[in-house]
């Protein structure tokens, strides 16, 4: 690896890396919302039809993947304005990353279910 | 300042080309040029502080989008069958209510200005060519502009019995 593309490293680095890869990711997936949203000025049928492909499972399980970057740069956005605004956040960021990834843990593990639960009732029944 | 270092500051041109000072010391590559003295010719105010305000209005956006936009996961993708039950009928439910019109025109608004200017940083960060540059945040205030008046038009205008 050349040098100076590690800049720290650790903690700090990487959860910026994190949050600036799900920024983007979220930030084309709006765009591509709105313009699918905006279907249902066209039709009923326009509208429900392009939903249709948020019904399939390999779109489902982006639908999962989506939630994962939302939710890990929401929970990482909160520990930035804490590291800004809050006196002692600097000194405590690291252990506000892990606590961000624990949390990110519990709460993908309680979303499995509600988000893929149309693709496992299509394929399990249900 | 020694008058040794004083000697070895690069003018800012170079100041980000990593050749800094030449010292062998990689901490001393990157070499910022001081702050050139004030003169009576120079302008009371040099720039806005449109940047603290950005930097300000990703942290207030940020707060209330969390709110906004988890609870939009909640209720569309995970309460209720998740994604089974979306379709313009549904839609239409929502939508009868100005509270959840007013929390997704809210959503539209805040989510377009805090992603197109976090994407404006990322352009700032890594494009290095000035033309590049101007081109990737001219695309990028056009796709906005377009998706915000879109999105609030769909919503003011929308037609349960179209």
């Amino acid at each position: 690896m050349p040098a100076g593309t590690l800049y720290r490293g650790r903690e700090g680095m990487w959860s910026w890396v994190a949050h600036r890869v799900t920024g983007v990711l979220i930030f084309f997936f709006l765009f591509a919302h709105v313009l699918d949203t905006a279907l249902v000025r066209v039709s009923p049928e326009a509208y429900d039809s392009v939903i249709a492909t948020y019904k399939m499972w390999l779109v489902n399980l982006m639908e999962y993947g989506l939630v994962a970057a939302i939710l890990f740069h929401a929970l990482n956005g909160l520990r930035v304005v804490a590291v800004d605004f809050w006196a002692k956040g600097p000194k405590y960021q690291k252990q506000m990353l892990w606590t961000v990834v624990g949390i990110w843990i519990v709460l993908m593990g309680g979303a499995f279910y509600p988000v893929l639960q149309h693709t496992l009732r299509t394929w399990f029944g249900g | 300042m020694s008058a040794e270092t004083k000697d070895l500051v690069v003018p800012s041109l170079q100041a980000h080309t990593g050749q800094g000072l030449g010292t062998g010391n990689p901490a001393d590559a990157f070499v910022v040029e001081p702050a050139r003295a004030r003169t009576k010719k120079t302008p009371r105010r040099t720039r806005t502080n449109f940047e603290m305000l950005a930097w300000l209005f990703m942290r207030l956006s940020g707060v209330v989008l969390v709110v906004l936009v988890l609870g939009h996961l909640l209720i569309n993708l995970m309460l209720d069958g998740g994604v089974s039950k979306i379709s313009f009928a549904f839609v239409a439910g929502r939508w009868a209510s100005p509270f959840w019109q007013i929390w997704d025109l809210l959503m539209l608004w805040l989510a377009m200005l805090h992603g197109s200017n976090g994407m404006r940083t990322v352009i700032n960060d890594y494009a290095e060519k000035d033309a590049t540059r101007l081109w990737l945040k001219g695309l990028l205030a056009v796709a906005t502009v377009f998706t915000v008046v879109l999105g609030t038009l769909v919503i003011f205008t929308f037609d349960p019995n179209i």
